[in-house]
Formats: structure tokens, sequence, C-alpha cells
């Protein structure tokens, strides 16, 4: 039950786009368009998941017992540069057009404040379980898909709408965003963890 | 002391670690990319500037490989890289399109009235805002501030005699100066064909023959010259159809006006 609990408070209630604000740059960069974004969602996912279990792992394995702690965000981000890497060796062999169309975007993961986010999180509210922090970690992914995907949807629209000239693009989709990120706050005190 | 070497054996063997990792997944992951592309990719000028009108060098590599582009594709490479390419592709080269910019404007100082003298910024986006549309008196006539020598990467437009000049040889056809002209004078033309008309007024021979002393008053004196029927006048101005342009240049000889002239660097010459 605690596991539902904490996936839904990473997906919805603690939002890491939407609540957090974590991970702007791909939401509104590679968000124009349905097929884009989801592919960014699953990399980000993949990448999010993977780097929890080996960083929560070598946490508590390796930095912990030799006390290294203070080491661990150096060593985070190292293991979220070399799954990005795999990420986009695997995407440029079996998935070029997706590969093309995020870009830059795609080794700009590394740096996404996201990924590390979930990662320090883990470490702070999940020291002791690793279940926790994956389940934590695969929660977070989802909500990070779900707003990418939500957010496309209307950045489609936003591509035929009327929008003032000094609105278009970007400036809107923030507008949109923070919009989205008010609708969001309504699952704001559901569940404290 | 201790802390130091468990932190540089951490470190180094997560490091040391991660990176195994990282080139076996390069060796079982590698992309089989083609080598004729590659060397395709390679002579390219990689400026990607998108005269071709494709997003980058890298995408008109692929266009070109696949056979949905030309070999002269690149406005750029001119010439030689034409035959480069075809030469790695092993196919004939085409010769179809080369284009330079040409500036429709022979109305040098000497040449045209002005109605005032200019002193504001040096651009003729600022000058064209003025009454008139410049201090020229024709409305059409290149006002010789250079926005479009501003605007290209190839150093091929300069100031001659108050107005712009193209150096054909130069021009690698990237059209940016098309779009940096306020007066619309610059035109796409056939590097091979000769004869250019140097006049873009459409305001009628007596208002032409007031402002400017090389301006076409749409005489119709080429069109009747012109063997081709490559000479045509739409209303009080000459124009050029180069698909049917032989470049005898009697068009230019019995010009009364001296508005068409030879191009000045190209001699039909590859």
């Amino acid at each position: 039950m605690e596991l539902v609990l904490i996936f839904i408070s990473a997906a919805l209630v603690n939002n890491f786009v939407l609540s957090r604000s974590l991970g702007i740059c791909p939401f509104i960069g590679v968000s124009k368009r349905l097929d884009t974004s989801l592919g960014m969602g699953l990399a980000v996912a993949f990448v999010m998941v993977l780097a929890s279990a080996i960083t929560h792992t070598v946490y508590n394995l390796i930095l912990t017992p030799l006390s290294l702690g203070y080491l661990y965000i150096i060593v985070f981000v190292l293991i979220t540069a070399c799954l990005v890497q795999v990420v986009e060796m695997y995407l440029k062999k079996n998935s070029p057009a997706l590969y093309k169309a995020l870009g830059i975007f795609l080794p700009l993961i590394t740096t996404n404040c996201a990924v590390l986010g979930v990662l320090l999180l883990n470490i702070e509210l999940f020291a002791g379980s690793l279940l926790s922090a994956v389940v934590h970690a695969v929660g977070a992914a989802a909500g990070f898909t779900l707003a990418m995907v939500l957010f496309s949807g209307i950045r489609d629209r936003l591509a035929y709408s009327p929008v003032p000239k000094i609105f278009d693009g970007i400036p809107i989709a923030m507008i949109v965003a923070s919009l989205m990120s008010v609708a969001f706050l309504g699952f704001a005190g559901m569940i404290n963890l | 002391m201790n802390a130091i070497i468990h932190t540089l054996i951490v470190l180094g063997g997560i490091g040391l670690f991660f990176g195994l990792l990282l080139s076996l997944a390069g060796i079982k992951l590698k992309t089989k990319s083609n080598p004729t592309l590659e060397s395709l990719k390679d002579i390219l000028p990689g400026v990607n500037c998108g005269g071709c009108g494709h997003a980058g060098c890298n995408a008109f590599a692929e266009e070109v490989f696949t056979g949905r582009a030309e070999t002269d594709g690149c406005p750029v490479g001119g010439t030689e890289l034409n035959y480069q390419i075809a030469n790695i592709l092993g196919v004939n080269a085409s010769l179809s399109t080369r284009k330079t910019a040409y500036i429709k404007c022979l109305g040098s100082d000497k040449h045209s009235l002005f109605l005032f003298r200019y002193q504001g910024v040096k651009d003729c986006r600022s000058a064209v805002r003025l009454v008139g549309g410049g201090s020229k008196g024709c409305t059409y006539g290149c006002l010789g501030g250079g926005s479009c020598i501003k605007v290209c990467l190839f150093d091929a437009i300069s100031i001659k005699d108050g107005i712009a000049v193209v150096d054909n040889d130069k021009c690698t056809g990237c059209t940016v100066c098309v779009k940096s002209c306020p007066k619309k004078l610059i035109e796409m033309v056939p590097y091979h064909k000769r004869f250019r008309i140097g006049c873009n007024a459409r305001d009628g021979s007596k208002n032409v023959r007031l402002n400017c002393s090389v301006g076409c008053i749409g005489c119709r004196i080429c069109e009747k010259a012109c063997k081709s029927e490559a000479v045509q006048t739409e209303g009080q101005l000459a124009r050029i159809f180069y698909e049917k342009c032989d470049g005898c240049g009697i068009c230019a000889e019995k010009c009364p006006r001296k508005c068409i002239v030879e191009s000045l660097a190209s001699n039909g010459a590859l």
C-alpha cells in the first residue's frame, strides 16, 4: 500500500514538472508534437528508473560505508551521463527518426534536473529501501511523461489558435504550463510523504 | 589521508567501470554508416546556410545520396563541388541551376536624380522609410545603403558609385540578400546567361526619363530585336526569360538607354 502511495505521490501530487518545476527544459523544448514528447518521456523514464536503482545501490553499498556521502552528486551525475549515452546509442541504432526529433534534448537528459532531482530525493526520503526508491522513480517518470503528453496535446491545439502575436510560440506555452501547474495543485495535500 | 585514497579509488573505479560499459555498448550498438555518405558529408562546405533548400549540409548529403537532390544542389560549393559529388556517387554531374544574385539597378550617382541628400543611418531599411522611399527620384532604385552587404556571408556585394553590385564569382546563390532588400531589387539569375536588365522601374517612361539616364522606358526595341523571343516587356519594363535566351547580345546592343548589360564576371564558360 505504501508503494502505491509513493507512486501516486511522485506522479500526481508532487509531479516533477508541474509541482516541483524540475525538467522544464525538455517540457517546453520537445513538447511540440505528441510522438517526440512521448519518446522523450520514455527516454527520461528509462534513465530515471535505471539510474535510481544503480545510484541507490552505489550510495548504500559504497559511499556510505566509506563515509564518502558527500561525493553523491558527482557520482550520480557520472552514472546518469553514462546511462544517457547508452540510451542515445540505442536510439541512434534502432530509431533514427526519434533520435533526430529529440536532437540536442537527448544528451541534455544528462543535466536534466528532474533526473538528478529524483536521485537526490531518493536518498533523502527512501535511503533505507531500494524498492521504494525505484517505485518513486517510476512514479516520477510516469508523472513526467504524463505532463509531457498532456502538454503536447495542448500545444497541438495552440498551433492553430489565434494567439496574439506577442504571445506566440514559447510565451503562450509558458502561460499554459503555469495554468496546468495550477490545475495540478488540486492534488496538493492528498498524500504527505 | 584514507579519505582521499578512498575518494580516488571510488570515483576512479566507478568512472572506469562505466567507461568500460560504455565502450562495450559502443561496440554492440554501433551504427553502420555508409562510407559514401560519410565522404559526401566531408566534402560539403559544412556552413549549414540552407541555400540548397534542405535543413543543412548533412540533410543535403542524404538527399543527394538517395538521389532525391541534384548533384549541383549546393550553391556554395559551385561547379567544383558538383563534379566532386558526381565523382563520389559515380553519376554524371548535373549542370542546370547555378544561380547568382543580381541587383536590378544601374542608377549610380551620376545617372540618377536625387531629391535630397540622405544623411541618416547607413542602412536601406532605414533610408526607405523616408518620404518618397529614399533620396532618389526613382522609387524603385538601389539606395546604396548596403543592407545586402551586411547580410552577405560571402563578401560578394560591394557599393560602386552609390549602387550595390554583386560579384558573380563570389556569389554562392544562398539568396539571403534577396530577402534583405527593402526595394525587392535583387533577383536570382542563371550564372551562365550573360545579359541582365539593369532596371526595376515600373513607373512609366516619363518618370524614368526624369529620374534616371539609364532606366528602362519600355520602348520594346529589345523585344523586337530579340530573335528567340526571350525579351518581353511587361508593363513598362523589359524582362529576359532566361530559358529562351541564347546570349546573342543583340538586346544590349540595340537598347537606346543602355540598361541591358553584360554580366561582369561570367563569360559563359564553366
